[in-house]
């Protein structure tokens, strides 16, 4: 056992990292920091700053622009990256549809959307959950008839993130209402042009607007849009919730925001003295250090698995790094609010908003985004599968139920 | 010993009860929000009529002569209704500070104004800097003739952008963070010097910051002993803390409901979510957490008007830490069992918790509390 990276690793590291201090643009970078929105055109165009070095699909097969860089190499890409800190580039398109369409979608799918997703000429979303169909995603209604050349599409989903600009859906859609739940679902993808979509926003309670309801209204959607096989699309759901799953670890990230809390303990003072001298504080952050360096090792055994080829066994690891890391990310956003006091309560969505500010913000600069981050983030133990459904999800697997 | 509430205190709890349950429904009090001030000034004079606004005072100065119990029932009511009226900055804290160190011009001037609803009060006490500590009170107050001249900036006044006038605290002598040398004077918010910046707390109601550059004090405007005026803050204070536990247990009790019932009627895998277990424990350290915090608040009623000022603060900064605790507890708990519809701000949960966060953070979070009670031996004589 070596924990050290090798030299070529190293050598990796200190070249991504030197390019993301040298390319990241010093707005964004500052955004990140700070925790304010992070809009449309800022992730548009990191994100084409990355395909044009090559690196926005870095985990695609090389055929479609991947990399081909070892586990351990995205792994500290993505760490680089998050640390930056960088925004990620679009999670719908890069990680979730992109790899279904590379792993099941057919040769034409894979020209017309690939290359459009690496440089996000596409804003794409998640169209999974419904009203009625959250955890129990395998009941959901939304139905997709064949009629001659298309499916007509008829119904609704739900908290689907950032809608509002979307330009693509992917869909899971029943096709066979009448066999087994899982086994009557398929994967569509659907033009958010199509005649029939409304788009309806949904304030999150920390103010922001990010997620949506979707109406589909007799939806025509052309047969070429399906992925893979009719009735199959449940299969494909697993494999992309394994990667959203993995994705929502985002050690790189906390490790980020514990500097942001540390620099705003040194700032902030109680009586004479730095909150970070503050005993019980100091302890608190040294608390969820352990929690994340803890976390970090288990996605680092992961990561080298997956090095030495066992990677494909159904793995409840995704599900441990999911509930460990939205628990850290929480905490650290609690201690970000503590940290300022007092002077979390004002609320300036409008300071949220860089680009909207004309007013001096009320206490500290750094004070608006940090309450309502913490409302924010409870999602995190929420989406991608709660965190109860995770920990069913390992219970199975252990118990072999 | 007894917990039950008197004839009077059970007429006090139905009535409050009815008025709120009738008048604060969750569009309504989303209505109320749009309005100036960010509260209901219809309400307000409702207040004023079933007595509450004269409730703590007393009967001398135009006031009914309740008690911390009384307080204890509106509060609990109000935080049931996630209330938005100024009743904590006039009545608790403001009113406080006029109950407890008022001249008797002062008060036969503005308690019966308060008591009808035509005065709306602030305690404009932190700053900037002193986060939790009391004692540390920047802001000046030179002697000037007969009165005094303030110059400073007090933070995070709770309703200061609507408040007539303002009980705000400067230092007349002694260092920055020394408890002794503070004073506690009246200003008209109107005053030649004062200026006024309200805006929205994340919890849906409204503070300032406030700035007083040169503010002129005439003589009957300084309430108390200049210089002495600590021990009156801190039992200002106590009570107002006392006051939010209630008023924070009233927000978690509603929580819960609102929580088990969506686990009854909400259907995941062919059953109510309530089937599965996990959640159902979730419910239940739910309602252990709430009912801990409601003992602890009626420990901190019944300790508010103790004369014994370290024992009434021991058991107040104890419940702060239980009901921070709690409170925390409770409102993640109710957001994690709704999945997506508890993260909305059409849905009640949510508001519910960010009262419960903002009581935390008002007056000294758990975690402060807790190193308090610590510095001063805990609870248990050793
Ligand atoms: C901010 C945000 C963004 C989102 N973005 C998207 C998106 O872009 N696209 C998309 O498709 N979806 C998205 N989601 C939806 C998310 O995946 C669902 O909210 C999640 O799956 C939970 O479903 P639900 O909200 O219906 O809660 P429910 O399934 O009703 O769950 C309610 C509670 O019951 C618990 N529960 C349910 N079943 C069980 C069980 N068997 N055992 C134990 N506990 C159980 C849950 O853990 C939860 O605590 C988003 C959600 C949020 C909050």
């Amino acid at each position: 056992m070596d924990l050290r990276f090798n030299d070529e690793e190293t050598a990796f590291r200190d070249e991504v990292r030197s390019f993301f201090k040298k390319s990241l643009p010093e707005n964004i970078r500052r955004k990140m920091v700070e925790g304010k929105k992070i809009g449309k055109e800022d992730i548009v165009t990191w994100q084409r700053i990355l395909n044009k070095k090559g690196w926005a699909v870095s985990h695609w097969a090389t055929e479609w622009g991947g990399t081909g860089w070892s586990p351990v190499k995205q792994y500290i890409f993505l760490d680089e990256m998050q640390q930056a800190p960088a925004p990620s580039p679009l999670q719908f398109g890069v990680y979730m549809v992109g790899p279904v369409i590379i792993a099941f979608g057919n040769e034409a799918q894979k020209k017309k959307f690939l290359p459009r997703i690496a440089n996000i000429d596409d804003w794409w979303c998640q169209g999974f959950s419904e009203p009625g169909s959250g955890s129990d995603l395998a009941s959901l209604k939304t139905t997709a008839k064949r009629a001659g050349d298309h499916y007509v599409v008829n119904g609704q989903k739900t908290w689907t993130t950032l809608a509002q600009y979307a330009d693509w859906i992917f869909c899971l859609v029943r096709t066979n209402p009448d066999s087994k739940k899982q086994e009557g679902i398929s994967f569509l993808l659907i033009d958010m042009k199509t005649p029939g979509i409304t788009v309806r926003p949904i304030q999150t309670i920390d103010g922001s607007r990010e997620v949506n309801e979707v109406f589909f209204d007799d939806v025509k959607v052309p047969l070429e849009n399906l992925v893979g096989e009719e009735n199959k699309g449940w299969d494909y759901a697993k494999f992309l919730l394994g990667n959203e799953r993995f994705g929502i670890a985002r050690v790189g990230l906390s490790k980020e925001r514990i500097r942001r809390l540390k620099e705003l303990a040194s700032i902030e003072r109680v009586g004479d003295k730095p909150m970070i001298d503050d005993e019980r504080f100091r302890t608190k952050i040294a608390a969820v250090e352990v929690e994340l360096k803890a976390l970090e090792m288990t996605q680092l055994r992961v990561v080298a698995a997956a090095k030495n080829g066992n990677s494909n066994k159904p793995d409840p690891a995704s599900s441990i790094l999911k509930i460990k890391g939205s628990e850290i990310q929480q905490t650290i956003s609690e201690l970000l609010f503590e940290v300022v006091g007092p002077y979390g309560l004002p609320y300036q969505p409008e300071q949220i908003e860089d680009d909207r500010v004309n007013e001096p913000p009320i206490g500290p600069d750094y004070a608006a985004p940090l309450a309502p981050t913490f409302f924010n983030w409870r999602k995190i133990s929420i989406y991608g599968g709660s965190n109860e459904i995770q920990k069913n999800i390992i219970a199975k697997a252990i118990l072999g139920l | 010993m007894d917990f039950e509430l008197s004839e009077e205190q059970r007429l006090l709890q139905e009535s409050v009860g009815r008025l709120l349950s009738d008048r604060y429904g969750f569009e309504q009090r989303t209505a109320y929000m749009k309005e100036p001030g960010g509260f209901s000034r219809a309400l307000w004079k409702q207040y004023a009529d079933l007595g509450i606004l004269a409730l703590p005072f007393a009967e001398e100065d135009g006031g009914i002569g309740g008690g911390p119990v009384d307080i204890m029932i509106v509060m609990e009511a109000m935080g049931r209704a996630l209330v938005l009226e100024p009743y904590l900055a006039t009545v608790v804290l403001a009113g406080g500070v006029l109950r407890h160190a008022g001249s008797k011009v002062l008060r036969a001037g503005l308690i019966p104004k308060i008591a009808d609803g035509s005065l709306v009060l602030a305690l404009a006490h932190s700053e900037r800097q002193s986060r939790y500590d009391l004692a540390d009170v920047a802001t000046s107050a030179k002697k000037d003739g007969a009165g005094y001249v303030l110059d400073g900036a007090k933070g995070i006044v709770l309703h200061g952008d609507s408040a007539d006038k303002l009980i705000v605290s400067a230092r007349v002598s002694g260092k920055q963070r020394e408890r002794d040398g503070i004073g506690l004077f009246l200003v008209d918010a109107k005053a030649k010097g004062v200026s006024i910046r309200g805006y929205q707390t994340i919890d849906g109601l409204r503070a300032a910051e406030v700035t007083l550059a040169g503010v002129k004090i005439g003589a009957e405007d300084v309430i108390g002993d200049p210089g002495k005026a600590s021990p009156v803050i801190e039992r200002v204070v106590d009570e107002a803390m006392a006051a939010l536990s209630a008023e924070a247990v009233g927000a978690m009790t509603v929580m819960h409901e609102v929580t088990t019932d969506y686990l009854k009627t909400r259907k995941q895998f062919g059953v109510p979510i309530g089937n599965f277990q996990v959640l159902q424990h979730a419910a239940v350290d739910m309602l252990m957490a709430t009912e801990q915090a409601r003992s602890m608040a009626m420990l901190a009623a019944m300790m508010a008007a103790e004369p014994n000022a370290v024992e009434r603060h021991k058991s107040v900064a104890a419940a702060k830490v239980q009901i921070g605790r709690s409170g925390r507890f409770v409102g993640k708990t109710a957001t994690q069992l709704h999945g997506g519809i508890g993260m909305t701000m059409e849905y009640k949960v949510g508001h519910y918790f960010k009262r419960a966060m903002a009581i935390d953070v008002s007056f000294g979070d758990a975690d402060h509390h807790l190193a308090t009670l610590a510095k001063m031996g805990g609870l248990l004589a050793a």
